[in-house]
């Protein structure tokens, strides 16, 4: 529905957007996850025509819209800010755009009106916007935008504004509505939780490019990089070499620590080459004793441990000096502690449950 | 900003204003510092340096030099009295007045709001010989038409400081009041007494607002004519009445111009000044 | 005792700027013809005054000089302000750099110059001339307020209405414009009230036709005063005080509003 085709951009000497190709099809939820800096924005003002892109093309439903003007486009967009025109009541915020594109005064009532019930603002359309909370502009924002029936809705790090609880409960009501206009939404963001709960698919972004692009499952358990591995929750990295041992498994020696078993790709398999073990914090278990009954086990030491109420987080130093974090649920309503500070520890995990990454994905 | 948007039409209005009304005729005055005057006191426009040597004479140096000692002294004494009470004031309204503070500051801008004649107007009966003040002066007892002050320099300073102390304390007040109070407090705190405060934080913080106030006050100041001319009785020469008296008594409009030409550089000069001491421009503080 | 030391310093400032005031309007209701002993109260002044064929022509004037130079100032004042902030390259900076002129040149040296100019064009000297003068210094003070309006402007706020369809004619009349309303309105205020007051301005560009109010006021200060004068600062006093308090009280309101 919107293909986007090797879009770069640049700004004086700096590169925006590197070669961008990215495709969305009809009614999906697809979010731009990345740090702030990494492009995510400009590649959503090019999408609304705010910004032209220096080569490259899109197409939205078979038509070339790169050259055609913001305003000429079927794609709108909710802004960070909201941007709602403080001269304006509601009503006239939401009917601006049907207005301009001189729609019929009833039928503007009519699907203004229905969209003010979409956003649980029945009958609310003569209040000022400046009078709204922060939940409200947003929603009034977001319909002012779905009134006019885009082809493709931009969301513009929404509910950034917002404090943490209220930003849940709109996560959820923006995915409700999202299924119900079935409209195709890019949802711009820099918070990877936003990303994962949201979205059907997640493109991570950095350094003006997309470097994976995937489910939330996908980009969370089959990182394709070290990069998206640390973006996207929290990962533990220890630095070695590649090798095949006599039975010709694929190990990684870590100097002073161990040799552990991998699961490299196949373009990753170059004994010699240095690379990263990377294991994420929940997936590592924690021993008082040498275990026998995981693959890999590293020895360390407790450096500190933090209550956190769902789990327990353990700062370890591992015997060669690298720090690593453990996550373990809190199953057990006990104030007894198993694991002290100071406490010599065994770290264990399964080949299966780590990563290897090699070559430029350590970038 | 959106790129569709494009702004010609603006833009052509705004460099038609700014090029036909305020650079053509100061380069015009430029022009014609540099022609020579007509036999019945218009332009001739043969070019000359005579306007410029003119100045140059003993004679007309002395002049010159006189009035614009006059003047900047003047602008320069008026700036000082209108910070040395105007910053007090600016302060007293934004950390003392309370709840009077926007009544206070009403009341200070009133006067601003009636035209300025009338105010130097006032002054004058207020300092006539059968004034006011000399009669308050004798209730007192200090004798008949004690004060003499009206055609004195005296009474030009007092009417300068009455018409520009409002643009003063209105511009510092404006800066005063950007200032977060507790620098001050966190300035208190870690020992500075109430003079280190004015001078350490206040000041270098109000700086923009002080050569806003400045330049507001002294380069009108330094053009100023009229107040002299009512309040000093026209007994002495101010730049500003050499002008007025070259182009419309003399009418010796190309000399005249060679004079404003002087004045405009002189103006060019402290403004730089100020905008490099003050870092920021007076735009900057009314924006 | 500080406290006092400083209410009384405020009180001394308060009342020297006021004492003029207070001093016109009392003699100004002075049967004393000259001089200022109380004689008795009167209101001759005021109705010689509004006999005054002279000074009525002249308040007629400048209140029609001062009208047209706030269209005018308006009109060029937001265009100017506009360029300011969005007109990107030289175009935009030049204007920046030149608006600041007529605030900052000293009024007699603009007076001068457009006075040499309209005579090298041959204008005669009249209302249109001073309307000119007063509309080359008043659109910069327009522009300065337009400028910092727009600056305080949420650009997103244009982009989004471009982005719901809106063209750009759409977005200057729909969102732009009235986002500048505030900064026009009190431009235009600052502009009437400059140019009603101008003296040294109109005093070089004005000619024999165009006697506006101050330049009315200034001749009888120069050849001789009558107390018509002190009945005139009075009644100009009482409207401007007007002026300024319905100002202050809609900006008031204005800010209570949030808007």
């Amino acid at each position: 529905m919107l293909q986007v085709i090797g879009v770069s951009k640049k700004f004086g000497q700096k590169t925006a957007l590197n070669s961008i190709d990215l495709n969305v099809s009809h009614g999906e939820f697809v979010s731009i996850l990345g740090p702030s800096g990494c492009g995510k924005t400009t590649l959503l003002r090019i999408l609304a025509g705010l910004e032209k892109p220096d080569s490259g093309k899109l197409i939205l439903d078979e038509k070339d819209i790169t050259q055609v003007s913001a305003h000429h486009r079927d794609v709108h967009t909710v802004f960070q800010r909201y941007a709602l025109f403080p001269h304006m009541n509601i009503f006239d915020n939401v009917a601006f755009g049907l207005r301009c594109s001189r729609v019929a005064e009833p039928e503007v009532k009519r699907r203004v009106d229905e969209m003010l019930e979409l956003a649980n603002l029945s009958g609310q359309g003569k209040r000022t916007v400046t009078s709204l909370s922060g939940g409200e502009q947003q929603r009034v924002a977001l319909i002012r935008a779905l009134v006019n029936m885009p082809k493709l809705l931009l969301l513009d790090e929404p509910l950034g504004a917002l404090d943490l609880k209220l930003r849940l409960q709109l996560q959820q009501e923006l995915v409700a509505i999202q299924r119900r206009v079935k409209t195709t939404f890019v949802f711009v963001t820099h918070d990877q939780q936003e990303a994962l709960n949201m979205s059907d698919r997640v493109a991570v972004m950095n350094k003006a490019k997309i470097v994976q692009l995937g489910t939330p499952l996908e980009i969370y358990e089959f990182p394709k990089c070290l990069f998206v591995a640390n973006f996207v929750g929290n990962i533990n990295r220890m630095d070695g070499k590649l090798r095949q041992d006599d039975a010709g498994r694929w190990v990684c020696d870590v100097e002073s620590l161990g040799t552990y078993f991998v699961e490299p790709t196949e373009e990753n398999k170059v004994a010699g080459q240095p690379g990263a073990l990377c294991v994420r914090s929940e997936k590592l278990s924690l021993f008082s004793r040498k275990p026998s009954t995981v693959d890999n086990v590293a020895e360390g030491s407790i450096r500190a441990l933090t209550y956190l109420g769902t789990h327990t987080q353990f700062d370890l130093t591992l015997k060669n000096g690298t720090g690593i974090q453990v996550f373990q649920q809190n199953t057990q309503k006990t104030a007894k502690k198993v694991f002290q500070a100071g406490d010599k520890v065994f770290v264990g995990w399964h080949t299966a449950q780590s990563h290897y990454f090699t070559g430029n994905q350590l970038q | 900003m959106i790129q569709g948007l494009r702004y010609r039409r603006f833009s052509g209005v705004a460099w038609f204003w700014a090029l036909s009304l305020v650079i053509a005729p100061l380069l015009y005055v430029v022009i014609i510092s540099f022609m020579s005057r007509g036999a019945y006191g218009g332009v001739v426009w043969t070019m000359t340096l005579d306007n410029y040597l003119r100045i140059a004479e003993p004679d007309n140096l002395a002049i010159l030099g006189a009035s614009l000692t006059r003047s900047v002294g003047l602008a320069f004494v008026t700036t000082l009295m209108c910070v040395a009470v105007g910053f007090p004031l600016a302060l007293f309204l934004v950390f003392r007045s309370g709840r009077f503070r926007q009544a206070l500051f009403f009341l200070l801008i009133i006067p601003f709001w009636t035209n300025f004649l009338i105010r130097t107007y006032a002054w004058m009966v207020l300092l006539s010989d059968n004034g006011w003040i000399n009669h308050l002066l004798e209730k007192i007892g200090f004798g008949p038409q004690a004060l003499n002050w009206l055609f004195t320099p005296q009474a030009v300073l007092i009417g300068m400081f009455y018409n520009y102390l409002p643009y003063m304390a209105m511009s510092l007040y404006v800066s005063v009041e950007k200032l977060d109070p507790k620098l001050l407090d966190a300035a208190a705190d870690l020992g500075a007494g109430p003079l280190k405060r004015f001078f350490k934080v206040i000041v270098p913080l109000c700086g923009p607002g002080l050569a806003a106030g400045s330049i507001m006050v002294f380069i009108p100041a330094m053009g100023e004519f009229v107040i002299p001319d009512i309040l000093g009785g026209g007994t002495s020469l101010f730049i500003g009445n050499l002008l007025a008296q070259q182009f419309l008594v003399v009418r010796h409009w190309p000399y005249g111009a060679a004079l404003s030409v002087v004045l405009m550089v002189l103006v060019g000069v402290c403004i730089a000044l100020f905008e490099k001491y003050g870092n920021g421009s007076k735009e900057d503080l009314l924006a | 005792m500080k406290r006092l030391l400083e209410g009384l310093g405020v009180f001394l400032i308060y009342g020297f700027l006021f004492l003029p005031m207070v001093v016109l309007v009392t003699l100004s209701f002075n049967k004393a013809p000259r001089g200022i002993t109380w004689e008795g109260f009167t209101l001759d002044w005021y109705s010689k005054l509004l006999n005054d064929q002279g000074i009525l022509d002249a308040l007629n004037n400048s209140l029609e000089i001062a009208f047209w130079t706030t269209v005018l100032s308006s009109l060029i004042g937001v265009a100017v302000g506009i360029t300011k902030v969005r007109v990107p390259g030289w175009r935009g900076l030049g204007i920046s750099k030149l608006a600041s002129l007529p605030i900052l040149l000293p009024e007699i040296v603009q007076g001068l110059s457009l006075l040499c100019f309209f005579v090298l064009f041959a204008i005669p000297l009249g209302k249109f001339t001073v309307v000119i003068s007063h509309a080359s210094f008043g659109s910069a003070y327009v522009a300065t307020l337009v400028r910092a309006r727009l600056k305080a402007m949420d650009p997103l706020l244009e982009e989004a209405a471009a982005d719901l369809g809106a063209h750009e004619r759409a977005v200057f009349i729909k969102i732009t414009l009235p986002q500048l309303w505030p900064a026009v309105i009190s431009g235009a205020l600052m502009v009437f009230t400059l140019s009603f007051d101008d003296f040294i301005v109109s005093f070089f560009t004005a000619g024999v036709g165009a006697t506006t109010l101050p330049l009315k006021i200034y001749s009888m200060l120069k050849f001789g005063v009558t107390p018509e004068v002190n009945a005139l600062s009075a009644l100009i006093l009482v409207v401007s005080l007007l002026l300024v308090t319905v100002a202050f009280w809609h900006q008031r309101t204005k800010v209570a509003e949030g808007a």
